[in-house]
């Protein structure tokens, strides 16, 4: 049990690098996006494993229960997950209208593009 | 037991993850990303905390995979090989540098309170007082529910103002005008008559039970966040199985845009109400005869207004992006 005390971070890392090399790495924008998802996905992990309590249970008062994992973790990621879907379709919208404009959505060629011009 | 199955999950988020590095064809790397966003729900599941496993549930593997795969059908299907000449593409360079960032982050961890740890900072500082006074204070058994829309809310507001902006700024980029509307187009799934007539019992279903999260989010896992999604959600089935030009009958846009703005004003105008009453902005214990009751008409209307508006920008964000698909001219 004692190894396992911070491996829920080490894969968060892991996802958070993961997500990172995409987005440095891949040349498609929605392949970015994606990338950008995962590395926010990993961000809620680690909330939602800080708050977790060893025997606790969901942080809904009932009777003859003491012990809740953190509610606070919980509200922060919930609306969190809601605004990280709002604002991937802002730049899913954004990555639209670029390949209306430029015909691509590879990085390399709208550069090549904005050179030309 | 239970650490084993977390263990299990943790590892099949980071096998999905590298499949999503090393995958070209975006079509698979949206399937996995929808595979990724369930199994974080699943995590959050066992992590207690089940109004946002709802929620990632909703998003992640349903309304998220969506949004791309509509997109997707208007910027093509294959990722470009990045290998070309002249490119600036250098996985080497990009590997050491997340080698060394991920490095020095788990050097950094070596300080954190270990996994499940209850004399953890986290846990020690706020959180007893909401856990130990909101019984009394606000007399709801969601802990949750009334962080959310009590303790923060203002926090909250901000939050629905934020998805209310991205709706309009989704509206700004790419709203189809009238006037280049495209005559009636099949929808995508027609033909396939089990899926038809299967989402046509599980529709109205889905609204019921979206209504259900809503109103008793109080009492159970839910709110105004998770409803909204899964309100929207059963609007995105009804759509895709049935058409645009169909969803358009039951979907009114002008009305779904001033829906979206109706909800941060309800929102917004809970405040104004207790400001009227003599109190601060949101301060819930001025709405009615005893605090208690205020409080929960306080909840009531905050969840209501943050439903309404979440599943109305859903709504808005799902139809702009299939609007501009079908203007595109590619029915498929």
């Amino acid at each position: 049990m004692e190894f396992l005390g911070l491996f829920n971070y080490w894969v968060v890392i892991v996802l958070m690098m993961i997500g990172f090399y995409i987005v440095i790495c891949s040349n498609n924008l929605i392949k970015k996006l994606i990338g950008l998802t995962i590395f926010q996905t990993s961000v809620f992990i680690m909330y939602i494993s800080m708050g977790k309590i060893d025997g606790g249970t969901a942080p809904i008062l009932a009777e003859g229960v003491t012990l809740y994992s953190n509610p606070l973790t919980h509200v922060l990621i919930l609306t969190a997950i809601v605004v990280g879907i709002a604002t991937t379709a802002l730049g899913l919208a954004i990555v639209v209208r670029i390949k209306e404009s430029y015909g691509t959505v590879e990085e390399d060629d709208i550069h090549a593009k904005d050179k030309q011009a | 037991m239970e650490s084993f199955i977390h263990v299990i999950i943790l590892s099949m988020l980071v096998t999905t993850a590298i499949a999503i590095v090393k995958v070209k064809d975006l079509f698979a790397v949206t399937m996995l990303a929808g595979i990724y966003g369930l199994l974080s729900a699943s995590f959050f599941v066992l992590m207690d905390a089940h109004d946002v496993a709802f929620t990632e549930a909703a998003v992640g593997a349903g309304i998220s995979t969506l949004l791309i795969l509509t997109t997707l059908s208007m910027t093509g299907r294959f990722e470009k090989a990045a290998d070309t000449p002249g490119s600036n593409y250098k996985p080497a360079l990009a590997l050491a540098l997340v080698t060394l960032t991920g490095a020095l982050l788990i050097y950094g961890t070596q300080d954190m309170p270990v996994f499940g740890a209850a004399d953890a900072p986290v846990q020690t500082h706020v959180v007893p007082r909401y856990l130990n006074d909101s019984a009394a204070e606000i007399d709801i058994p969601n802990v949750v529910a009334s962080v959310l829309a009590s303790y923060r809310g203002y926090d909250t507001f901000g939050e629905v103002v934020v998805i209310f902006t991205a709706g309009i700024g989704v509206l700004a980029l790419i709203m189809s005008t009238a006037s280049k509307a495209p005559v009636a187009l099949r929808a995508s799934m027609e033909e396939h008559v089990v899926l038809r007539i299967v989402s046509k019992m599980l529709i109205p279903l889905i609204l019921i039970f979206g209504l259900y999260v809503q109103f008793h989010g109080e009492y159970g896992p839910g709110g105004g966040f998770q409803a909204g999604v899964i309100f929207a959600s059963a609007f995105f089935l009804y759509a895709m199985l049935f058409g645009l030009t169909a969803a358009r009958k039951v979907v009114n846009n002008t009305w779904v845009q001033a829906l979206a703005a109706l909800g941060v004003l309800l929102y917004g105008s809970v405040g104004l109400l207790a400001m009227i009453n003599g109190g601060n902005f949101l301060d819930y214990n001025f709405l009615a005869q005893d605090d208690v009751h205020g409080q929960h008409m306080g909840i009531l209307f905050v969840e209501l207004g943050v439903g309404i508006t979440v599943a109305s920008v859903m709504i808005i964000i799902f139809f702009t992006f299939s609007t501009r698909r079908q203007r595109d001219g590619d029915p498929d």
